[in-house]
């Protein structure tokens, strides 16, 4: 028999706010989505210093993972490797690549570089929070939530993982948007079904 | 006087070119340690600073067994050059 499991905590982050669990957390009326997203970090008052030299799609998952997370601890238990991530978008790290391409005509920038992939997000974020589990990141043309659900209950029916990130973050020059969920075994909220995390959208 | 020059140059320009927002080039001592318990600098800083030796004063550090000792501070990257520079005016 399949377990349920809770979605325990939601944050997102579009139109210059930060939502979680349907409350504004965070509101900037900064006029692009760089100094947004600085505003943001440095409202969390913390050092951090790696921030700074991550592209726009890394700064935007790494800052909803931080609401997230630091909303309720234990969200890796007591074993990192049973706290993971499955994520998606539309526009993979096109942002990024667009940027290391311009650069590649004079000297290309080895900064630039490492993130010109989309799965470099959830290493900025599983090294912040130390999450040592299986992680995923799938290219959509829409949020899935179906797919999305069936990989995430796969992974903690067969005790991959105790607890996961999921959903959704993108960026691509101005327009962004990132809508992150908590999904435990144990805790406190809505049923993690697709038709729930479609809400959060 | 004119390493004195190049060492504050230099230091203008790593926080730059590294994005090392919470540092003030006058943070940085001549002769401090620029990776581990220095600047904590990483492996993607030392292709950066490459990257700035080409771009600020072309010179291409073509040997990368060179690379720990020509970055492991302000003063030794401005020697590099200095060196380099009179090879190859």
């Amino acid at each position: 028999m399949e377990e349920k499991f809770k979605i325990t905590s939601v944050v997102s982050v579009c139109n210059n706010r930060i939502w979680l669990n349907g409350k504004l957390a965070f509101e900037s009326k900064e006029p692009d989505v760089a100094r947004f997203l600085l505003s943001a970090f440095q409202n969390l008052k913390i050092s951090y210093p790696k921030f700074y030299k991550m592209d726009g799609l890394s700064k935007l998952g790494w800052i909803a993972a931080e609401y997230l997370l630091n909303d309720k601890p234990g969200f890796a238990f007591n074993d990192n490797f049973s706290a993971g991530m499955v994520l998606a978008n539309k526009n993979a790290s096109l942002d990024a690549d667009l940027k290391y391409y311009q650069t590649v005509a004079s000297i290309p920038s080895p900064a630039l570089f490492v993130y010109t992939l989309p799965n470099i997000v959830m290493g900025e974020i599983s090294i912040r929070h130390k999450l040592k589990g299986e992680n995923a990141f799938f290219i959509q043309e829409e949020f899935d939530a179906d797919f999305i659900a069936q990989y995430v209950q796969g992974l903690l029916n067969n005790n991959i993982l105790q607890s996961c990130i999921c959903g959704w973050v993108d960026l691509l020059n101005e327009d962004y948007k990132a809508v992150l969920m908590r999904v435990e075994k144990n805790g406190e909220g809505v049923e993690f079904t697709s038709q729930n995390m479609l809400t959060y959208f | 006087m004119v390493m004195e020059k190049l060492m504050e140059d230099l230091k203008t320009q790593i926080v730059e070119q590294l994005n090392l927002q919470d540092v003030k080039p006058g943070d940085i001592g001549n002769d401090d340690p620029l990776f581990n318990e220095g600047l904590g600098l990483d492996s993607i800083d030392a292709l950066e600073l490459i990257v700035l030796l080409q771009q600020h004063y072309n010179i291409k550090l073509l040997n990368a067994e060179e690379g720990p000792k020509v970055f492991y501070s302000v003063r030794s990257m401005a020697e590099y050059i200095t060196t380099h520079q009179k090879a190859n005016p």
